[in-house]
This record gives C-alpha cells, sequence and structure tokens, in this order.
C-alpha cells in the first residue's frame, strides 16, 4: 500500500464541500440520537422546524436576492432547532416560528451585507428570552452517555477540521476550561461541576454547528481566536453571575454558552465589518479569509 | 433595486411580526384556563388542627459526605396512607417521618370529627432508629385474612412488617415473614399477583440495597444518567406463602428493574383479569409489566420506552370515563430550564397496544410535582386530579436550578459521584410551588385549585384522598415535607349524587385489593380498582368512591374480584355506602 493510496480516503474528504459536511454530521446526529433516545420528542417538532427553515430560506432569497439560494444551511438551522429547542408539551409553534426567525435574520439583520447572527443562535437566544415560560433548551439528553459523545466528538473534530475551522473550537475548549478553573477558584465547589457541561450535548451542538459557524465569523484567524476566547469569557461571567445569583441576569443562565455568542457574535462581526470597510475605504488590503 | 428593498422590507415585516408574536403565544401557552367556584362545585378548607392532627414531617440528617446536597437527597419521606385500623367503618390515617428519633403517627378518627394519635401505644411510632433506618412510606393490607388491616413500612433501611393485633396494637413480624431486608425504597403496593386469596408485596428500590446512606462507603450512589439510568435500587417481589413468611421471586417472576423507581401501581390495564405493574420511574422511562396469568411479567412496550423524564408517581383514573384505567404520571417542569411535563396516558392497550400521551398545558406543566390522585371531587361524574408540587423550599432568593444544570447535562460517569455535585447551601430548588387541583369538566381538565381553596406553598410529597367524614364526599390529605400535613375538608354543592363500595373479599385477599370496578350511569362507565398503595408514598381510602353528577339511578356495578369471580349489582341505591362481600362460591 502506496503513500497515496493511504492519504486518498483524506484526499476525498477535501473534495468535500464543507457544508457538506456540516451537513452529514447533523444528520447523523439525528438519526443515530433519535434511533437511542428518541431526542426529538416527536416528528412533528422536526417538520414544524425543518419546514419553516426551508421555506424561509427559499422565500427570502427569492424575494431579496432574486434567486433560490442553496438549502443546506437552512436543513442545519432546522435541525439545530428541533435538536436544541425543549418547549412545553404540545406546542409546535416554537419550532414553526423559530425557523421563520432563524431564517429571516440572515435577510434583516445584515452589515454591508453580511449577517451578523448564527441563525440558529439567533432564534434560540430571542425564543428563550421573550417566551422563557414555555420554552427552553436541551439540557440533558442523549443518555449522559459517554461513548455516544465521544463519537459525536470525534466526528465533529474532524469536520471543523476540514471546515478549517478546528482552532475556534480548540480555542474555546481550551478558555472553557482555564475558565472553569478560575470559576471553581472564585465560588468554590468542584472543578469537576464546572468542567462537567462541556461534557453535554448542547455544548456539542454549539462548539460544532455554532460557533464554528464560517458565515457568522470574522475574516481573521486571530481575529476568531479572539472572538471564541471573548465568547468563553462573557460566558463564564454569566456563569460567575448565576453562583453569585444575580437575580437580573437570571434569564441567561439556562443556555450560557449560547446567550453568550448571541451577545459577543454579531458585535464582533459588525466590528470586523466596520473595520474590513474601513480598511477598503482607505485602499488598504484586508487579511484575505 | 426597488424590487429588492420592497422585498428586504417585506422580510423585514414578517421578522418583526415573528419577534413579537413570540413573547404573546408564550404567554398565552403559560396562562391556564380558569374557572369559577360555581363552575368547579366543590370548596376545600384547611381543617388539620381543628381535627386533632398536628403531624410534622422531618427529613433525615445523612451522613456528612453528602453535605453538599444533602436536602436534595433527603427530599423524600413525607407520606400518608389511608386505612381503616380498628374495622369500626371510620377512616384513619397513617403519617410517617424520615428522621432519627421522630415517631410516624396513626390517627384514628373518632367519627365525632376529630382524630387522635395512637401510633405509640400502638406500637407503630417508634421506627425511625439508627440501624434500622428511617420512613419513606407505608401501605396497609391484611396479609393474613384475619379482617385486621396490616402495616408495611418501607424505609431507607430495613422493611418492616407489622401486624394488626386488633385493639389497636400491633407486633413486628419481619423476622418472622422474611422480610427483614435492607432497601431504600420509595413504594410499595399490595396485590395479589398470582390470584391465589394472599397479598403479595411489591417494593422499589430507589438507592442501591447495598448503600447505607448513614455510613457510606462511596459517594458514586447517584444515578449515572438523567435519562435511562439502570443503577438504582433493584425492585422486590416478595410472594406470600400462606404461613406468614414471604419468599423472594423477583428473578423468576421478571420485575426486578433496577431503574429508580419512585411510585408503582398496580391493576389491570390490559383487561385479561391479572393485575399488571405500572412503575414511574425517576431518571428513566415508565415501565408497565404485564403479568402473564400469575407465572412470569413481560416488560411491555407500550409506547413508554423512548419517552424518558424523572416519573415521580403513578395514579390511575378513568379519565374519560371509558371504563379503562388511563395512568398520570408526575414529572418536572421549570420555567426557561427544563419542560418535561406530566404524562396523562390514556390506555389505548386494546386498540393499539399502546398508551396515548395527552397532557398539555396546565396538565402537563404544573411544577416539580409529587404525589396526584384522581378522584370526583365535586360527585359530577368526572374524575378530577390532585397535584402536588414543590421539591426544595430553602432561600426564596437562592435557586439551585443553575448549580444543578452545570452537571445536568454532563457524562454520567460525572454526576453518579454525589461529590461532584456543586453545593446547593440554602438554596431552593421549585420551592414553594403551588398545588393544582384539576377539574375534569366532561374530559377537559382546568385548573381550580385558587378557588376552591387551595393555596399552600409547603413541598408537598404524598397526596390520599378519602371520605374522613362517612358524607359521601372525598377529603384530600397532603403529608408535606419537612412541614405540617394538611387536611382539606371538602364541601360540595348540593345536588350531586354518589355511590360508595367497600369491598370484602372471602376466597379473594380479605381488603379485596386488586378487585376492578365498574360503575355504569347516565350512558357512562368509570372504572376504579381497590389499590394496595397509589400515588407517590400514598394509599386512598379503600372505599370506592363515584360521583354520579344529578343521575339518580345506577343501572348496574360491576365488580370483578381478584379470584376471578363477576359479580353485578342491579340498580343499587344512590348516595350510600354499600358493603359487598364477595360471593362464595359454592363447592363442586
Amino acid at each position: 500500500m502506496t503513500e497515496a493510496t493511504l492519504r486518498a480516503p483524506w484526499a476525498r474528504l477535501n473534495t468535500i464541500h464543507p457544508r457538506y459536511l456540516i451537513v452529514s454530521l447533523i444528520t447523523l446526529i439525528l438519526v443515530v440520537g433519535e434511533w437511542r433516545y428518541a431526542i426529538l420528542g416527536g416528528y412533528d417538532r422536526l417538520a414544524a422546524a425543518l419546514a419553516a427553515c426551508v421555506v424561509t430560506e427559499a422565500m427570502c432569497s427569492r424575494v431579496v436576492r432574486g434567486r433560490f439560494v442553496n438549502l443546506a444551511s437552512a436543513y442545519v438551522s432546522g435541525i439545530s432547532l428541533s435538536l436544541l429547542l425543549k418547549p412545553q408539551a404540545g406546542l409546535l409553534w416554537p419550532f414553526a416560528l423559530g425557523g421563520v426567525l432563524a431564517i429571516s435574520s440572515k435577510y434583516v439583520l445584515v452589515y454591508r451585507d453580511r449577517h451578523l447572527f448564527n441563525p440558529s443562535n439567533f432564534a434560540i437566544s430571542a425564543l428563550l428570552l421573550l417566551a422563557p415560560g414555555t420554552v427552553a433548551i436541551l439540557s440533558h439528553q442523549w443518555g449522559n452517555d459517554l461513548a455516544t459523545n465521544a463519537v459525536i466528538w470525534a466526528v465533529g473534530l474532524l469536520v471543523v477540521w476540514r471546515a478549517r475551522m478546528l482552532h475556534v473550537t480548540l480555542t474555546y475548549v481550551v478558555s472553557f476550561l482555564l475558565l472553569a478553573a478560575v470559576r471553581t477558584a472564585l465560588v468554590g465547589g468542584p472543578l469537576l461541576a464546572e468542567i462537567a457541561p462541556i461534557t453535554g450535548p448542547m455544548y456539542q451542538l454549539f462548539i460544532f454547528f455554532m460557533v464554528t459557524d464560517p458565515r457568522t465569523t470574522v475574516r481573521t484567524r486571530r481575529g476568531r481566536v479572539l472572538v471564541a476566547s471573548l465568547v468563553a469569557v462573557v460566558e463564564a461571567l454569566i456563569r460567575i453571575a448565576g453562583d453569585y445569583q444575580v437575580g437580573l441576569l437570571r434569564p441567561l443562565y439556562p443556555a450560557p454558552p449560547i446567550l453568550a455568542l448571541f451577545l459577543v457574535g454579531p458585535v464582533a462581526m459588525w466590528v470586523d465589518l466596520w473595520r474590513g470597510g474601513r480598511s477598503r475605504n482607505l485602499g488598504t488590503a484586508s487579511t484575505p479569509r | 433595486m426597488h424590487y429588492r428593498s420592497a422585498g428586504r422590507f417585506v422580510v423585514a415585516v414578517v421578522f418583526a411580526g415573528t419577534l413579537a408574536a413570540v413573547p404573546l403565544l408564550g404567554r398565552r401557552a403559560e396562562s391556564t384556563l380558569r374557572a369559577g367556584l360555581e363552575v368547579a362545585g366543590f370548596r376545600l378548607r384547611s381543617v388539620a388542627p381543628e381535627l386533632g392532627i398536628a403531624f410534622t414531617h422531618r427529613a433525615p440528617a445523612l451522613d456528612p459526605r453528602l453535605d453538599n446536597i444533602a436536602p436534595h437527597i433527603a427530599a423524600l419521606g413525607a407520606s400518608v396512607s389511608v386505612t381503616d385500623v380498628n374495622d369500626d367503618g371510620w377512616s384513619d390515617l397513617y403519617f410517617t417521618s424520615s428522621r432519627f428519633g421522630h415517631d410516624n403517627a396513626l390517627y384514628v378518627n373518632r367519627g365525632d370529627g376529630t382524630f387522635h394519635d395512637v401510633a405509640p401505644a400502638a406500637g407503630v411510632a417508634d421506627l425511625n432508629r439508627e440501624g434500622e433506618g428511617v420512613s419513606m412510606g407505608a401501605v396497609w393490607g391484611d396479609y393474613d385474612n384475619d379482617g385486621l388491616e396490616d402495616l408495611l413500612v418501607y424505609k431507607y433501611g430495613y422493611l418492616q412488617l407489622l401486624r394488626n393485633k386488633g385493639e389497636l396494637s400491633f407486633e413486628d413480624v419481619t423476622e418472622a415473614a422474611g422480610l427483614r431486608r435492607w432497601m431504600n425504597a420509595n413504594g410499595a403496593v399490595w396485590f395479589d399477583y398470582d390470584r391465589d386469596g394472599l397479598l403479595d408485596l411489591y417494593v422499589a428500590g430507589y438507592f442501591r440495597a447495598d448503600i447505607d446512606l448513614w455510613h457510606l462507603r462511596t459517594t458514586r450512589i447517584m444515578q449515572n444518567s438523567f435519562e435511562f439510568a439502570g443503577n438504582g435500587g433493584a425492585n422486590v417481589l416478595f410472594r406470600n406463602l400462606g404461613d406468614g413468611r414471604f419468599a423472594d421471586v423477583t428473578d423468576s417472576l421478571g420485575v426486578g428493574s433496577t431503574r429508580w423507581t419512585m411510585a408503582v401501581a398496580a391493576a389491570d390495564f390490559n383487561d385479561d383479569g391479572w393485575p399488571d405493574l405500572y412503575l414511574a420511574n425517576d431518571y428513566g422511562p415508565e415501565e408497565l409489566y404485564e403479568n402473564q396469568e400469575g407465572r412470569r411479567f413481560t416488560l411491555s412496550f407500550a409506547g413508554l420506552d423512548t419517552d424518558s423524564k424523572s416519573g415521580m408517581s403513578v395514579s390511575l383514573g378513568d379519565v374519560l370515563n371509558r371504563g379503562r384505567h388511563d395512568v398520570f404520571v408526575t414529572n418536572i417542569s421549570e420555567r426557561g430550564y427544563l419542560f418535561q411535563g406530566n404524562n396523562l396516558r390514556l390506555n389505548y392497550l386494546e386498540e393499539t397496544r399502546r398508551f396515548r400521551e395527552v397532557a398539555r398545558g396546565v396538565v402537563a406543566d404544573a411544577g416539580w410535582a409529587w404525589g396526584a390522585q384522581f378522584g370526583d371531587l365535586n360527585n359530577d361524574g368526572w374524575m378530577d386530579l390532585y397535584v402536588a408540587n414543590g421539591f426544595i423550599s430553602a432561600d426564596p432568593d437562592r435557586d439551585y436550578w443553575y448549580g444543578m444544570s452545570k452537571v445536568a447535562g454532563a457524562t454520567g460517569a460525572v454526576f453518579e459521584d454525589a461529590a461532584t455535585w456543586p453545593p446547593i447551601g440554602t438554596a431552593s430548588l421549585s420551592g414553594y410551588e403551588r398545588s393544582r387541583v384539576l377539574l375534569n369538566r366532561e374530559g377537559q381538565l382546568t385548573d381550580v385549585a385558587d378557588v376552591v381553596g387551595v393555596t399552600d406553598r409547603y413541598d408537598g410529597r404524598a397526596v390520599a384522598f378519602a371520605d374522613l367524614f362517612n358524607r359521601g364526599v372525598l377529603d384530600v390529605v397532603v403529608a408535606n415535607q419537612s412541614a405540617p400535613a394538611l387536611v382539606y375538608r371538602n364541601t360540595v354543592a348540593p345536588g350531586n349524587h354518589w355511590i360508595a363500595l367497600q369491598l370484602v373479599g372471602s376466597r379473594s385477599n380479605r381488603s379485596a385489593i386488586g378487585a376492578e370496578v365498574v360503575v355504569a350511569f347516565g350512558g357512562r362507565r368509570q372504572r376504579r380498582v381497590v389499590a394496595g398503595g397509589m400515588g407517590f408514598a400514598s394509599q386512598n381510602d379503600r372505599r370506592l368512591h363515584f360521583g354520579l353528577g344529578t343521575h339518580t339511578l345506577v343501572e348496574e356495578v360491576e365488580i370483578r374480584w381478584p379470584s376471578g369471580e363477576v359479580q353485578r349489582l342491579e340498580g343499587p341505591q344512590v348516595d350510600r355506602l354499600h358493603v359487598v362481600t364477595e360471593p362464595v362460591r359454592p363447592l363442586p
């Protein structure tokens, strides 16, 4: 067996657009999770989220851009919403409205023709903050099973590597771990309790599908590392506030990483786009993505 | 360009409209349908002190290695079970406490509207002792068929069987009965699984049986999953041998679930004439064990296996008057964090071999729900539902939900160790929640708790229904964790009728536990079972109470005795209690 043949699968992997690797990964999570743990809580939820995302994407792209865009992104958003949203029994509107909000935010909350929020992140954050009495986020699921988590981590790391976003994932994870130690020093309690959240399913979806979203990350590698660190810092601040029982911030406590990205991500995008525009206006070269 | 601008405007309008709709729909979903007092048709008044009932539950103090989450682990043990201990026709109440040195109480009903505690003299008070464990609940059943109700106390510790000798005196027969076994149990039921006329006993393990919560060898005692944990204490089925002894037949019968069982109910769910077992499991899916003619139980896939929540209580009721046992299992809901939702499962086993989950709105999301019971509180012919809520009411300004959420999403290996849980300190966890009283209006359940007078904020655990004053109405008794027990005296608006049945077995067990009764009136068929424990850590009055609405005629009462005997009463008189003794079939 030659080195060339050994490299062949990796070479083939390199020819697949990262978008489709992400689609494959989230589909894998959906199928395996539903098969083993019935994670959806009803296929009507999946149908509502997917339909809302796909239809909204098709309509918005046609109306705003005059053409239909690739629906892979809408598909990923739809699956993400159906996996992450856990509302009251029998409610479908959070999935439908979440889908509309996620996709339409890409066409409304824009700056210099770029959307500022990760679509799923925006929708979930909006639902959690505006309807906390009826909508919750995935808190524990997938059986708290180490083996399942390990498989998702392995495949997820492969995908973000291929999408050239591995540095974002690693930056966030390392920052989280370091800040977990800081939090323990500040608030007491076992270190393992502070590290524990990152082993859960909400974080897997966050790390592999939200914080690394190529469309809502800044242009430079250094910038992305900075933003991932900032998200972890804001998340740590939310968590510390949670430990100190700051009542005003209670709506943020159920989903600290999601809401940290909701706060940091669009600001970072706006600053990045503003600086990029200013650089172009000044005739200086900007670093390519 | 204009086209695109217009398009962008349209999308922006849709976006803004959708965003505005979220809080509106959220508030609408949160709001509960309310009904006025005149619609409810009954009022509940808290009267325990007037009755002479002054019982306060005490929680256990456990191994100091559990101090970081002691309030969580010690949050159970308040129970109430109803019996007629002296066979005088008046319902008596037994409450458990859960701290060493604190007594359980047996309140005997004097029949004049007052009760008095006879537990110390009767020998059923001082059961919470070091080395023996503390009480988690109790169930009454006449295991020796002598006409006197005996008492099984299940504990975090050794089981205890107390034989009723009569004249309000008990003897501890645990050792002789072969029941001296250490179990960390939260539930038990008497039932006659093999229909031999002797009451058998099913005890639900919660923590593993090798764990002594006062002398831990390890802190790895917690669940290994919040959803599919299988490392709880094994449940045990004890067969009554008829000579005062019991034998462990768990393995041969196939009912040794190691899920974290909180509550059990026994009834004939599939209408095959044999009592099945329905388990509410914490950190796992509910389980239905179908009885294969007393020879074995098989775990049924009735749509329960993948729907994993935090089952706390099993209550059976015929919600739609179809002549079926529907099932209500309580779970957890907390604003922003978790909407597991209670389950109201309609029984469609005959048609589809499955239950259909229909809980929505206030039925699903009541809070951190514990004990619940079905019963016709206004005698309108439809079974209402009482749900007790609230887990840990401590410092109202500190909340442990965020702390618990840190470990709840982690891999099981992390939170299986109690030492890794964040310290709870003085925080509350779903504390100060109010109970729900769900009025059944022809199948639609509406919360009427505040209008009928249920406004307490104690951490409710066990709920039991009983006609305490023999008036033809169901009163409500609630055992609260680390708080006073409540008795709600029910006053029903005039106009509705009722019928009640007290069954006495002859070939069947004398307590008639397992007898299935269907009352036909006004074109409806309502079914109830005589239960040897139901709800969470509770047992109702075994006299079966049926509201009839304005109907003055009961077409038929069908009694299916555990022995298999079917007895029919044609046109029994309404507004009275009927004492029915099982016919003794003539010898062949």
